[in-house]
């Protein structure tokens, strides 16, 4: 075996010195997280490292629900669960059905309707927050899980329709003429030539709305407040409401919440970083 | 919603109906679920917004408001700090990502779960990590020096600070991501020739990475910016707005509004961001539509 020069040495420890920072950096909050839901609650408070006496207790007490803040563990979980489904699915059949008709069937002012949709999608969801707060107490759907859902829809399906027009544009016309040539329908073009062949695009932005519904704070907050109806987001800011605030079973309950997004986002990482980057790289 | 709907199809019906092919009539059949969502919550929401924000008053009572003035402030700092260090940042680490290295793979894995988190339980544990008495800070500090360290979240220029490093924080990786695929776009012919002509760190930097990477990188920062604009939760999650409602961006001031019910200060405070938000909408539409 070669032994290594001097110089690679030292292009070696010039990236640790970048690359240790880098790992601190990203760690650090998420390592507090399970380090308060691996502690008893006097360890979690003493500023250590690692608990000197780790458990698994938080998590019999979350699953359990064996606490005040916690009594609605599982129907919040479900709703969480419920809402994102509801979500991927509902952004995935709005922005599927207008992305063929802008890209494929050139829909006479199609191309009106995809700029509209981008000028939605750069409104900081924040700003649109306030009004819509107020338009879903007008339309009755306040502390219903329909306003969530359709905010969230509203949210994600810009950026959906304009990921999937991108892509639609890219598959040859040929194919749509041909199948025209043989009598096909265009509900059976669209179904059996156009559906298929966007599968990689639709995994991605079915994940996307699915983790935006998932991980939105701001809007279930404003839209939803009965105990019985809020999400586990909702939840885990309702722990600040005390003084005492459990925090060792807020850091616990907030690592089950995150775990979800975490591993859709490894599983569908192929998919993830090749249908979202390709739209802010085109420049 | 129903007659709006009926509005936009039966109007040109008679003169049109009978040129519309097949598709066509798809096509609007297609479109109209999208149509639907964006008038019942988009254009009725807005338009609606607008009309409470109608009343010059709001606009003399928001002027008169400190906190107004404090946050507007904020966001501007939060904006120029927050944006620049970040993308600076990324466009570094996007040289480091990309070194053939096994470790710096699997780093590069780790580097994105900020991203792929949700934001509520890491922001609160930073907030607790920076509490006074029983953080993790405080009390490394405390071990180390014996003093007792400063009060995080209770001094209102720290805490934006701490606000704007939790927003480098959850959005670093992402902006990473893409300048990384910007520099892979790169030829790698290019940097070889440079090395044959013996270029240096920063020439090879500055001759071939940087003209081939600036549009992306404006790009970027301006999206960035957009979506700086919006970011709600590294502020509320962090600070709550506090202390003394001293830490507020634009966008959790009109949250602050809405809870206070003072809907029209609400709409108001919005509309005032917007000569700095059009222009930027507007950019990157024409950038994206092409």
């Amino acid at each position: 075996m070669k032994l290594p020069t001097l110089r690679d040495v030292a292009t070696e420890a010039r990236l640790l010195l970048i690359g240790i920072p880098v790992f601190i950096w990203t760690m650090v909050p998420i390592y507090h997280m399970f380090l308060f839901a691996i502690s008893p609650k006097e360890d979690a408070f003493s500023g250590r490292m690692w608990p000197e006496h780790p458990t698994l207790h938080n998590f019999s007490i979350v699953f359990n629900e064996q606490h005040y803040f916690l009594r609605d563990f599982y129907v919040q979980f479900w709703n969480s669960v419920v809402i994102a489904v509801a979500v991927g699915a509902l952004t995935l059949f709005v922005a599927t059905a207008a992305a063929f008709s802008i890209s494929r069937l050139r829909v006479p002012g199609g191309r009106a309707v995809m700029n509209l949709a981008l000028f939605t999608y750069f409104i900081p969801a924040a700003f649109l927050a306030v009004p819509m707060y107020r338009t879903m107490g007008n339309y009755g759907l306040l502390n219903n899980h329909w306003s969530l859902i359709l905010a969230m829809v509203t949210i994600a399906s810009p950026y959906a329709i304009w990921v999937l027009k991108q892509a639609s544009d890219k598959l040859p016309v040929e194919l749509d003429e041909a199948a025209v040539m043989d009598g096909a329908t265009t509900l059976q073009i669209f179904r059996l030539v156009y559906l298929p062949l966007m599968m990689p695009s639709l995994v991605a932005i079915g994940t996307y709305a699915v983790l935006l519904a998932w991980n939105e704070y701001l809007y279930a907050f404003l839209l939803l407040s009965n105990d019985k109806e809020i999400t586990l987001p909702v939840a885990l800011g309702n722990f600040l409401a005390a003084d005492d605030s459990p925090w060792e079973l807020l850091m616990t309950t907030g690592f089950i919440y995150a775990l979800p997004p975490a591993a859709i986002y490894y599983a569908f990482r192929r998919y993830m970083v090749g249908g979202l980057t390709a739209g802010a790289v085109k420049s | 919603m129903a007659i709006t709907l009926s509005g936009d199809h039966a109007m040109p019906a008679p003169p049109l109906s009978a040129r519309l092919t097949p598709p066509q009539v798809w096509g609007i059949v297609l479109l109209a679920p999208y149509m639907l969502v964006f008038l019942a919550f988009v254009v009725y929401p807005v338009g609606y917004g607008l009309w409470l924000a109608r009343q010059p008053a709001s606009y003399v009572a928001l002027y008169n408001d400190p906190i107004f003035a404090r946050a507007a402030v904020n966001t501007l700092i939060f904006l120029v700090v927050g944006i620049n260090v970040k993308m600076l940042i990324a466009l570094f680490l996007s040289g480091f990502f990309i070194q053939q290295r096994t470790w710096i793979k699997w780093l590069s894995v780790l580097f994105i779960l900020p991203w792929a988190v949700p934001s509520i339980p890491t922001i609160l544990s930073v907030r607790f990590m920076l509490n006074p008495e029983w953080g993790m800070v405080n009390q490394i500090i405390f071990k180390f020096t014996g003093d007792d360290g400063p009060n995080w979240l209770n001094d209102p220029t720290v805490a934006l600070a701490m606000a704007i490093g939790v927003h480098i924080w959850k959005s670093l990786p992402f902006w990473t991501l893409i300048l990384i695929t910007g520099r892979l776009a790169i030829s790698h012919d290019l940097f070889e020739a440079a090395e044959v002509d013996g270029a240096s760190w920063w020439q090879k930097f500055r001759y071939i990475t940087w003209p081939s990477m600036q549009t992306l990188y404006v790009t970027c920062t301006l999206l960035s910016m957009i979506w700086t604009l919006g970011d709600f939760n590294s502020v509320y999650l962090l600070t709550g707005g506090g202390p003394a409602d001293l830490t507020h961006v634009l966008s959790t001031l009109g949250i602050r509004y809405l809870r206070l019910d003072q809907l029209s200060l609400a709409m108001a405070s919005i509309v005032c961001a917007m000569p700095l938000v059009l222009p930027l909408v507007y950019f990157m539409m024409k950038r994206l539509s092409r």
